[in-house]
């Protein structure tokens, strides 16, 4: 097929669920998620807060899931057989409001508006204001067990929806993570896959210091999860990841995603301080100089 | 209106098990609806339910914060899930989960809240539960509903059900004297004159209903009316009906199980000093912890004794009394 990057009309065109993973598209799926980067920096600078470091680790995971690996309707937002997506990691909510908008459950012309007053795009996501936000979240560890429920209710229902969740690895800290993946894995959820957006580094420092979560394969493992392990910037991981994890029955899948915080720009990638960090203006022009010139690689 | 309480007051019956009763009329009734335990089904009788519906039962073991976060999910998918367990677990260890989602996140969930006061009166107060009143009436869109007896509890579950938004629902563990007739059929959000009466209102909920009936027919020997209110619902409180109770009455009282800091009293005082500030007297456990022991022993030595009930009416309307005399003093 043709890549719809060929296009500026269709710059935002979903492939839909089931198309080949062909190189153009993991292309131009990548060159989208440096672009969004833009939006959350051009967000985040304007309203000088928000959440920077961890949005952009989680770029590519929520590009290939919402134009390609979701089945979700912007038309219809509240369909009762829409795939679900728990965005756990609530503070990156810049990129979620991001990919929203671009696949078309709001304007995309509201994001400016992120975190001021009379916004649809609150400071951490709110279901009831924003299209296409299934769950509040900003206090972190909710996404598993928030998910299991969705998930015992897809089965209760005879759906063949699947339910995502992605999560920090900051927050696996937090112990209702670990009832939640008792839960799903008590009841062989399959139609449920959880997304670790790994990268290593959470407010304070690096998650090895604050709190050491490795061996977090076997930890999921031993959980009786289905662990896959990939690189979390690489599209095409990701998109064959998302697929195998449809075929596992059985047990619920987690995807360990290896990410950076931070990503894309220099400066800021694997540290702390980008975490919650603003950039003043010579930052942001840099900033931006590196994510133009990042997407541009993949345009060529 | 006498004609909605039993006189006497019917023998005690198992509040838990009209519950457990209730939660199977309710599933047969509506296929949407959903019961999560967090492993103690056999304390809050939810068992019952699992018995009869195994497919709409989920257990989800000792885990608080899980059990609220799974009837997220649930509710976000178009279920009404029903979560069980201790009242105090809800109001503390699950509150985070409560307030992000239920009442912030807009969750369809409804909490029922077992051995809610003193009613696991042998365990002790690390299972007794005196805060949940205040700690949930401060959060927006919680609604706060509390039944009498069995028969309460029957007819004001499918309503919690049908309620749009969250709603905590506060049980008794144990038995309790049959309150209503027939004829009681309550509404959230409204409150119920059980006894006409002009001289004070006791206002009170849940198992303290039958004190107060108790304490106003003691005074009716002495000539003295009360009026007695059940408050059933705590949150949206009727504020109208409370302020035409002052007007009517000039002197209240409020019997709760419940600390007397934040919940039924706090409602009604923070309603008062607003709108028509009248002589209250809050009757409730009085800001301390209590112990193990038998129930209704407890009650009494924590305050909620029918004799203080009484107590607290006749101090109520003396400073009725006090003030309406200072009053005319002040005019002459």
């Amino acid at each position: 097929m043709t890549s719809p990057s060929a296009n500026p009309v269709l710059a935002n065109a979903v492939y839909p669920y089931g198309t080949r993973h062909t190189d153009a598209m993991v292309a131009d799926l990548s060159r989208r998620a440096g672009e969004y980067r833009t939006h959350v920096l051009r967000m985040v600078y304007g309203r000088k807060s928000g959440h920077i470091g961890g949005a952009f680790s989680c770029a590519e995971i929520l590009t290939a899931l919402y134009f390609h690996h979701l089945r979700v309707d912007p038309a219809r937002p509240d369909w009762s057989d829409r795939d679900r997506l728990v965005f756990s990691k609530g503070h990156a909510c810049a990129m979620l409001y991001t990919v929203l908008a671009h696949r078309g459950f709001f304007p995309v012309d509201e994001l400016p508006t992120f975190r001021g007053l009379d916004s649809r795009l609150q400071g951490h996501p709110e279901p009831q204001k924003t299209p296409g936000v299934e769950v509040a979240a900003g206090p972190l560890g909710h996404g598993v067990a928030i998910a299991a429920g969705m998930a015992l209710a897809a089965r209760m229902d005879g759906s063949k929806r699947r339910i995502y969740a992605i999560l920090g690895d900051g927050e696996l800290n937090s112990g209702v993570i670990w009832e939640g993946m008792m839960t799903a894995a008590k009841f062989a959820l399959d139609n449920l896959t959880v997304i670790v957006d790994y990268n290593g580094v959470q407010q304070t420092g690096t998650t090895r210091h604050v709190m050491p979560t490795e061996p977090i394969a076997d930890k999921w493992s031993a959980f009786n999860w289905h662990v896959i392990e990939i690189h979390g910037h690489n599209v095409g991981q990701i998109l064959d990841a998302l697929d195998r994890a449809d075929e596992v029955h059985g047990r619920p899948v987690v995807i360990i995603a290896r990410t950076t915080k931070g990503k894309g720009v220099s400066f800021m990638e694997n540290s702390p301080a980008w975490h919650g960090g603003i950039p003043d203006s010579a930052q942001f022009e840099a900033a931006l100089a590196e994510l133009n010139e990042g997407t541009r690689a993949w345009t060529v | 209106m006498d004609g909605l309480i039993r006189n006497p007051l019917g023998s005690p019956s198992s509040m838990r098990k009209a519950y457990g009763e209730a939660l199977v009329e309710l599933g047969r009734a509506r296929q949407d609806v959903v019961v999560l335990s967090a492993d103690v089904q056999s304390s809050d009788f939810s068992y019952m339910f699992e018995a009869v519906y195994p497919e709409r039962f989920i257990n989800v073991g000792i885990a608080e914060p899980a059990l609220v976060d799974v009837a997220v999910g649930l509710a976000s998918s178009g279920k009404v899930p029903i979560a069980n367990t201790f009242a105090f677990l809800f109001a503390t260890r699950a509150l985070e989960m409560v307030r992000t989602h239920l009442c912030f996140g807009g969750a369809n969930v409804k909490l029922a809240g077992a051995y809610g006061g003193l009613s696991d009166s042998f365990d002790g107060p690390t299972h007794q539960t005196i805060s949940d009143f205040a700690i949930f009436r401060s959060l927006p869109n919680m609604t706060i509903v509390v039944p009498a007896d069995p028969l309460a509890v029957r007819k004001l579950l499918p309503q919690v059900a049908a309620w749009k938004g969250p709603v905590y629902f506060r049980l008794c563990r144990n038995e309790v004297p049959e309150v209503f007739t027939d004829a009681y059929e309550p509404k959230i959000g409204e409150g119920v004159t059980l006894i006409d009466g002009d001289d004070a209102t006791v206002i009170a909920c849940g198992v303290m209903v039958a004190r107060a009936i108790e304490a106003a027919r003691s005074l009716s020997r002495q000539d003295i009316r009360l009026r007695v209110v059940e408050m059933h619902t705590i949150k949206p409180i009727d504020s109208d009906f409370i302020v035409r109770c002052a007007q009517e009455t000039g002197a209240l009282v409020t019997v709760e199980e419940h600390s007397i800091i934040g919940g039924l009293g706090g409602a009604v005082a923070e309603c008062l000093a607003q709108q028509y500030p009248a002589p209250l007297e809050r009757i409730g456990v009085n800001d301390t912890f209590a112990e193990s022991g038998p129930y209704l022993d407890l009650l009494d030595k924590y305050g909620m004794s029918v004799e203080a009930i009484v107590a607290a009416a006749q101090r109520a309307m003396a400073r009725k009394q006090a003030s309406s005399s200072h009053a005319t003093s002040e005019v002459y």
